[in-house]
């Protein structure tokens, strides 16, 4: 390998877990929705996209940095949640019918009107937020003079990651320590002995929701400045979000993380040695594997490791 | 006389072009009823046998490409397509088949979306052999008049209606709705589930494939962006179904005829034209919390529900 070879290997691997970081994101929102409520929510990358128009707004009119937005486009998310599902999600959960999977088709029909909305307001016109640190990079060189290869990392991506792991690590903090975390992780484990054991199984659902959603929307706020924006960026990010949670194993909050990293680090891999374009169908193909030879996820590795003790 | 029914709507419909209907007439009703084959096809799989597909789009797709590649490749007329296709997609559901069908419930449902979506993607970038996003034209169209389309997509259709029928009153289909109703118990009274359901996916993805090679012969033009669509096919067939009734016979007919005659009154509304997904997802929305069978499956409830408005009004 020549230190080209090498710079460009090392290059793409930064890359993918900066990437990787964001999925994380997205994919804890929807494994969090799945473990408590057992429906995959398709409107998924839809919020996240309704997230992004917030930021982008609030940048155009107000002038406030799409990192800010976080604490505004957070909360918005979280009440359009908890609204879906109050009104919309649970009344189709009580209803009998031949089809099992009404709710998500449900959540098809969210998605659908969400993304067109977006292309009547907002016209289906790529946009992208003009920051001012958009190209600044970290070169490796300003700091080791003597280094061998050459390495860079862009402002925006870091800041991104770095906003993401804060937020996940709250995230973790929430869902362990608080009782209204527990009670989230106890109706996922069991809905009829959470039940028992006295949690409102039914609001928790509806906070559950709403805490996906918001977290979907800081994502969104996230990708921003790296990214461009037009209505129907939904559908793209539903799947990568999906992809992650049968990565990192149904409703596991670990495995989501890890499942976001090597998903980031994968694509950006095919991106780079395959072409653009295939990046998608990589997406697909890591899947299929995970599918076909780990079909628990990264959980189920690590809870392996776990009885081995 | 109810027997009668099917028969006397072939009747009606095979003389219609014979009363001088317009030619855009014409066009809706052939629209309709190729919408009602890919519907009749989902309805097999999904309504039936409870796999909710979300990604029917790759079976129409390739069955339009199967055509649109034997023209611009081998330079033979794309009618032979529809035979052709029924050994090709019958293969493609084969394979797919073999890794979704592992999968149940949602999960199947966004296994099949994510395929579609593949499909489609593949589609683009495969510029060699399917000619990119530039798509692939039909130069020369084979009749200008549209009575011959009409003739012929009405006969795939008889025969899909039938074939359907046959299938959902034989052991066949007994065996799909046990697999709809509790697989496991399926499974534990011995009817071999994965094989049963390969079969459903694939008669399924066939006849959608059929309706694919009709549809690059009748409009003369397709592209990924056409023929892979999510919303425009895949989310469009299960609507169909859905708006129409699911597990009925008469479901995606009355569906298709819903969903046609609505796409094409918001197309004819100024500053409508763009906001036809809204319709569709309210209407979606609407459907599964009103009358989560259909139309026809909900038929009494509907009904109770006009009259209803009548006596207060």
């Amino acid at each position: 390998m020549t230190s080209v070879a090498i710079e460009v290997f090392l290059q793409t691997l930064i890359a993918g877990l900066l990437l990787g970081g964001l999925y994380a994101l997205i994919g804890l929102g929807m494994t969090l929705i799945m473990g408590v409520m057992k429906i995959i929510n398709l409107a998924h990358g839809e919020l996240m996209m309704v997230g992004m128009y917030i930021a982008y707004w609030m940048f155009v009119l107000f002038n406030i940095d799409p990192y800010l937005s976080v604490f505004i486009a957070t909360p918005i998310l979280f009440f359009l949640g908890i609204a879906l599902q109050k009104f919309l999600i649970n009344p189709v959960l009580k209803v009998e019918a031949i089809l099992p999977e009404n709710q998500v088709i449900l959540t098809v029909g969210i998605g659908m009107v969400l993304a067109n909305l977006a292309t009547i307001f907002f016209t289906s016109d790529y946009r992208s937020t003009p920051v001012s640190y958009a190209t600044n990079a970290f070169y490796l060189s300003d700091y080791w003079k003597a280094s061998p290869i050459e390495l860079s990392l862009s402002v925006p991506w870091s800041v991104s990651f770095i906003l993401a792991v804060i937020i996940t690590i709250s995230l973790w903090f929430f869902l362990a320590r608080t009782d209204t975390g527990k009670s989230i992780r106890a109706t996922a484990q069991d809905t009829d002995a959470a039940l028992l054991m006295g949690v409102n199984v039914k609001l928790m659902r509806v906070v559950t929701f709403g805490i996906g959603s918001g977290l979907v929307g800081a994502a969104g706020c996230l990708f921003l400045p790296i990214y461009y924006l037009f209505p129907s960026l939904g559908g793209q990010f539903t799947l990568i979000a999906f992809v992650i949670t049968i990565l990192g194993g149904l409703g596991s909050t670990i495995g989501a993380i890890i499942g976001g990293l090597i998903l980031g680090v994968f694509e950006s891999m095919t991106a780079t040695y395959i072409g653009m374009g295939w990046a998608p169908v990589g997406r697909f193909v890591i899947f299929v594997v995970c599918l076909i030879f780990l079909p628990g996820g990264v959980a189920s590795l690590l809870k392996r490791k776990k009885l081995g003790k | 006389m109810k027997k009668n029914i099917p028969l006397i709507i072939l009747a009606i419909l095979a003389v219609l072009p014979l009363t001088g209907t317009s030619t855009y007439m014409l066009h809706i009703v052939i629209l309709v009823i190729m919408w009602s084959i890919i519907g009749m096809s989902w309805n097999l799989l999904g309504g039936y046998c409870g796999q909710v597909s979300f990604g029917h789009a790759a079976y129409f797709g390739v069955g339009a490409y199967t055509a649109g590649i034997l023209y611009t490749k081998f330079d033979i007329s794309t009618w032979w397509g529809i035979p052709l296709c029924i050994i090709v997609v019958a293969l493609f559901s084969l394979v797919l088949g073999f890794i979704v069908l592992r999968l149940r419930g949602p999960f199947f449902a966004l296994a099949t979306l994510a395929s579609g979506e593949v499909m489609r993607i593949t589609a683009e970038n495969w510029v060699d052999f399917t000619g990119g996003t530039m798509g692939i034209l039909i130069q020369k169209r084979t009749w200008v008049d549209k009575t011959w389309y009409f003739y012929i997509i009405l006969i795939i259709a008889a025969v899909t209606f039938i074939l359907v029928k046959k299938l959902i009153h034989s052991k066949l289909g007994y065996y799909f709705v046990a697999i709809r109703e509790d697989q496991d118990a399926a499974e534990s009274l011995g009817i071999n589930t994965t094989l049963y359901k390969t079969i459903a996916l694939c008669i399924s993805g066939v006849l959608t494939g059929i309706a694919g090679a009709f549809y690059t012969s009748y409009m003369g033009y397709i592209d990924p962006h056409v023929a892979f669509a999510l919303h425009d096919i895949s989310i469009i067939t299960i609507m169909i179904v859905m708006v129409g009734g699911v597990a009925t016979f008469w479901g995606p007919f009355v569906g298709a005829l819903i969903m046609v005659l609505l796409a094409e009154f918001i197309r004819s509304m100024p500053g409508l034209g763009t906001a036809h997904q809204t319709f569709f997802g309210v209407l979606l929305i609407v459907i599964i919390i009103f009358l989560p069978n259909g139309v026809v499956g909900d038929f009494k409830k509907l009904k109770r529900l006009v009259g209803l408005g009548r006596a207060s009004s």
